[in-house]
C-alpha cells in the first residue's frame, strides 16, 4: 500500500509540475492582456515536435536549448502580427481567434510531420534508474524533469519578484498606462511575456515529448487540463496555478493508482445492486475510470461556489 | 404593413428554396450534402442564439445537441419494439425536449455570469459529459454508439421513410420551423432583451431585468434548438456516438456560425452551408481540407470579424446610394487576382504534401521534384500577388466614394 502510495505521490508531482509549466504562461499571459490562449498547449506540441526533429541532428539537448527558442520567437510573432489585430475587437474575437489557431496549428503539425506517432525519445544518459524503492525503479529522466520544473518555477519567481523586468511587468500588468508614462514600451513588454509564456510552454513539451509520447493529439489531451488549472488557480494567480497544478497532478495519480469503486462504496453502506440493473454502469464506477474526468467536475465545482478561483482576485 | 409582407415574402421565398432544391439537384450525393446542411443549419442557428444574440461564448454546444440526438436515437428504438408507438416525425421534437431539459439543468447554475466563467463552464460541462458518455455503456453504447432503424414507425401519410429524399423532406419541413421560431425568438421581448444583456449587462440590470434569467432563457431555447438538430442527425443517419456530444462537434458549430457571421440572423445559415460544403465536396478533392478549413477560419477571425454576412451587410450603405456598379470593377480587378494568388498557393501546399509524386491540379500535372512545377506556381504567385498589390489602391478609393453619405454631397453641391 505504501509504495503504490509513494508512487502515486512521485508520479504525480511529475505531472503537476509539468502541467505547472504549462499553466504558468498561460496565467502569466492572461493577467497581461485579459485572454485565456487557446491555443497554449499547441506552443507545447510544437516544443516536442521541433525538438523532435532537431533531435535527429543535434541530440536531446540540442532539442532542449533550441526547440523553446523557436516557439517562443512563433508565440511573439503571433502576439506582435495577430493578436494584436484582434484585439480590437474584443475579447471574445480573442478567444475565437486563439481557438482557430489551435485548430490550424494542429492541422499543420499533421501537414508537416504526418499524423503518427514520433519516435522521440529521452536521452541515453539519463536512461538509467535514479533509486529503486520496495523494488520499483524510479527512472533518471522523471527526476530530471522535477528538477527543471522547479528550477524553472523558481527562476520565474525570482524574476518577477525580485528583478527589475519583473517589476515592470507587474506594474504593466496593473497600471499599463502609468508604466507607459514613464517611458516603457508596454506593447514590447506584452509581445516579450507572450514570447516567454509560449516558450515555457515548449521546455514542457521538450521535456514530455519523450514520456508522454509526440502525436498531433497531444495538444488536445493536456489543453483542457491547463485551462482547468487556471481557472481554479484563479486566473492570473502564479501561486494559485502551482497549488492547482500539484492538486490535479496528485488527484489523478491517486485515482489512477488507486482500485476503489462504487462496489467498495456500496459494500461499506451494506447494498447491493444486481449486475442487471438499468444503472449498472454506476454501481460498477472505480475511481481509475473517472479519473479523466475528475479535473472537470473539480473546475464546474470551483465556477460554481467559488467562481474567481482558489487564489484569484475579486472581480472588477 | 409593406414590411410584414416583404418579411413574409422572404419566408415563403426561404421555404420555396428548401422545397425545391432537391428537385434541380437530385442526385444521391447532393441529397446526402442537403440532409447535412439542414442538420447544420439548425445546430448552428441554436449556437448563434447563445454567442450571436446572447453573448455567451459556449465552448460544450453539442452536448445538447448529442443528449438530444442520443435519446432520439433511443427512442425509435422504442418504437421498433413498440414500447412507444408514433410517426417518426416527432423524433426531432424529442431531442429538442432533452435538449431543453439539459439545457434547464445546465443552464440553472452557468448563466450566473456571461464572458470567460462562462465560457469555462461550458469548456467542464462539455468535457464532463464526453468523458461520461464513454463510461455509461448502456446508454451512450460507448465508442460504438448506438444505432436504430427509423423505418419501423407508422407510415406517415403512406411514407415509410426508407429513402433519403422522404428523410430530406421531413428535415426540411423542421428546418423551416426551427428557423422561423428563432426568428420570432429575436423578435420577443426575452429575445430583445438577450442582445441588450450581450451589449452592456448592468444597464440591463438598472432598467429592472435580471441579466441572469435573460441569458437562461437564451440558453434553455438554445439547447431546445441545438436538441431538435440532434433529433434530426439521429433520423438521418439512424445512429449516433461519443463524437457526437464531444469538443470537435462543438467546436465545429462554433466555426459555422463564425465564419457565417455572428450577429446576423442569416449568418450561421450561411457559415452551415459553406461549412457543409466544403466538408463534404473539398475532402472528395484533397486530404488537406481541415487545413485549408483551419486557415479560412483563422483569416476570417482576422479579416472578417462579423463573418461573410458581414461582409455582405457591409454594402448596404452603397446598395442603398446605388452605387454598387462603381463597385464591381475594382473588385473584379483585385478579386481575379486574389482568387489566383490563393489557389497558387494551395498549389504550393499540395505540392509539398504530396512530396515528390505527380498529381493533378486544375489543368496542369505538378510535381515537387520538377523544377518546372516550382517555376510556374511561384511565377504565377508572384505575378498575381503584384496585381493585387496595384490594384488594391484603387478598390479603397472606390470603397470611400461609393460609400459617402449622400447629404456630403448636398453640403458640397450648396453654394
Amino acid at each position: 500500500m505504501l509504495e503504490v502510495f509513494i508512487f502515486a505521490t512521485l508520479n504525480g508531482l511529475v505531472t503537476g509540475l509539468l502541467l505547472f509549466m504549462l499553466a504558468s504562461g498561460l496565467t502569466l499571459i492572461f493577467s497581461m492582456m485579459g485572454v485565456l490562449n487557446f491555443a497554449h498547449a499547441s506552443f507545447y506540441m510544437l516544443g516536442a515536435y521541433f525538438a523532435y526533429s532537431i533531435s535527429l541532428y543535434l541530440g536531446f539537448w540540442g532539442g532542449l536549448i533550441f526547440a523553446p527558442l523557436i516557439v517562443g520567437a512563433l508565440g511573439a510573432l503571433v502576439e506582435r502580427y495577430l493578436l494584436r489585430r484582434v484585439h480590437e475587437h474584443g475579447h471574445v474575437a480573442e478567444l475565437v481567434f486563439t481557438f482557430g489557431l489551435a485548430f490550424l496549428i494542429e492541422e499543420a503539425v499533421q501537414f508537416f510531420w504526418g499524423p503518427d506517432t514520433k519516435n522521440y525519445r529521452s536521452p541515453d544518459i539519463l536512461d538509467f534508474p535514479l533509486f529503486t524503492l520496495f523494488g520499483q525503479e524510479f527512472s533518471a529522466y522523471r527526476g530530471f524533469m522535477i528538477g527543471i520544473s522547479v528550477a524553472i518555477f523558481i527562476g520565474l519567481y525570482h524574476l518577477l519578484t525580485r528583478s527589475r523586468i519583473g517589476i515592470i511587468i507587474q506594474a504593466a500588468i496593473t497600471h499599463p498606462h502609468t508604466v507607459a508614462n514613464l517611458g516603457h514600451n508596454v506593447p514590447l513588454i506584452f509581445m516579450g511575456v507572450f514570447g516567454v509564456g509560449t516558450a515555457l510552454a515548449g521546455v514542457a513539451g521538450v521535456i514530455a515529448g519523450p514520456v508522454l509520447t509526440t502525436f498531433p493529439g497531444m495538444a488536445v489531451v493536456l489543453g483542457s487540463i491547463v485551462f482547468v488549472i487556471v481557472v481554479i488557480g484563479g486566473l492570473g494567480s502564479l501561486t494559485g496555478a502551482f497549488i492547482a497544478s500539484l492538486l490535479i497532478g496528485l488527484l489523478q495519480s491517486y485515482a489512477i493508482a488507486s482500485d476503489l469503486g462504487m462496489p467498495d462504496l456500496l459494500n461499506l453502506l451494506g447494498l447491493e445492486f444486481g449486475r442487471d440493473h438499468p444503472l449498472t454502469d454506476l454501481w460498477t464506477l472505480s475511481l481509475p475510470q473517472i479519473a479523466p474526468i475528475m479535473p472537470f467536475m473539480l473546475l464546474v465545482l470551483v465556477l460554481i461556489f467559488r467562481p474567481t478561483g482558489l487564489l484569484g482576485k475579486r472581480e472588477q | 404593413m409593406k414590411q410584414l409582407l416583404t418579411k413574409s415574402l422572404v419566408w415563403i421565398a426561404y421555404l420555396a428554396v428548401l422545397l425545391i432544391l432537391p428537385q434541380i439537384f437530385n442526385s444521391v450525393l447532393a441529397i446526402t450534402i442537403f440532409n447535412q446542411m439542414a442538420i447544420a443549419i439548425v445546430f448552428a442557428l441554436s449556437y448563434n442564439m447563445l454567442l450571436g444574440q446572447g453573448g455567451m461564448l459556449s465552448f460544450g454546444h453539442a452536448v445538447y445537441f448529442g443528449l438530444g440526438g442520443f435519446m432520439a436515437v433511443h427512442a425509435l428504438v422504442m418504437i421498433e419494439f413498440e414500447t412507444f408507438y408514433f410517426s417518426i416525425i416527432y423524433i426531432p421534437l424529442i431531442g429538442g425536449l432533452i435538449g431543453l431539459l439539459a439545457a434547464v439543468f445546465i443552464g440553472s447554475f452557468s448563466t450566473h455570469k456571461a464572458g470567460t466563467v462562462f465560457a469555462m463552464i461550458s469548456l467542464g460541462i462539455g468535457e464532463l459529459v464526453a468523458a461520461s458518455s464513454l463510461i455509461f455503456v448502456s446508454f451512450f453504447g460507448g465508442e460504438a454508439g448506438v444505432s436504430a432503424d427509423r423505418t419501423y414507425g407508422p407510415p406517415f401519410f403512406g411514407i415509410e421513410f426508407f429513402q433519403d429524399i422522404e428523410i430530406y423532406y421531413l428535415a426540411a419541413g423542421w428546418v423551416f420551423i426551427a428557423t422561423l421560431f428563432m426568428y420570432l425568438f429575436t423578435q420577443t421581448p426575452a429575445g430583445r432583451m438577450a442582445n441588450a444583456v450581450r451589449d452592456n449587462p448592468e444597464r440591463a440590470e438598472f432598467i429592472g431585468y435580471s441579466a441572469r434569467k435573460v441569458r437562461f432563457i437564451s440558453f434553455c431555447a438554445s439547447g431546445f434548438f441545438a436538441g431538435i438538430a440532434g433529433g434530426l442527425f439521429a433520423l438521418n443517419y439512424e445512429f449516433i456516438t461519443e463524437e457526437n456530444l464531444n469538443a470537435v462537434t462543438s467546436g465545429r458549430v462554433l466555426l459555422m456560425a463564425y465564419i457565417g457571421g455572428l450577429g446576423y440572423f442569416i449568418g450561421p445559415i450561411v457559415g452551415a452551408v459553406i461549412l457543409t460544403l466544403m466538408n463534404s465536396l473539398l475532402s472528395n478533392y484533397t486530404e488537406l481540407w481541415m487545413l485549408y478549413l483551419g486557415i479560412m477560419f483563422v483569416l476570417t477571425v482576422l479579416f472578417l470579424p462579423r463573418g461573410f454576412a458581414g461582409f455582405i451587410m457591409m454594402h448596404r450603405v452603397a446598395w442603398v446610394q446605388k452605387r454598387m456598379q462603381s463597385l464591381v470593377m475594382p473588385y473584379l480587378l483585385t478579386g481575379v487576382p486574389a482568387m489566383i494568388t490563393a489557389v497558387s498557393l494551395v498549389a504550393i501546399i499540395e505540392m509539398l504534401h504530396h512530396r515528390g509524386e505527380e498529381f493533378h491540379f486544375l489543368l496542369v500535372t505538378l510535381s515537387s521534384t520538377s523544377v518546372f512545377s516550382w517555376a510556374l506556381v511561384l511565377a504565377v504567385a508572384g505575378a498575381s500577388i503584384y496585381a493585387v498589390r496595384l490594384s488594391l489602391p484603387r478598390l479603397h478609393s472606390a470603397w470611400e466614394d461609393a460609400n459617402k453619405l449622400v447629404d456630403a454631397d448636398e453640403d458640397n453641391a450648396r453654394p
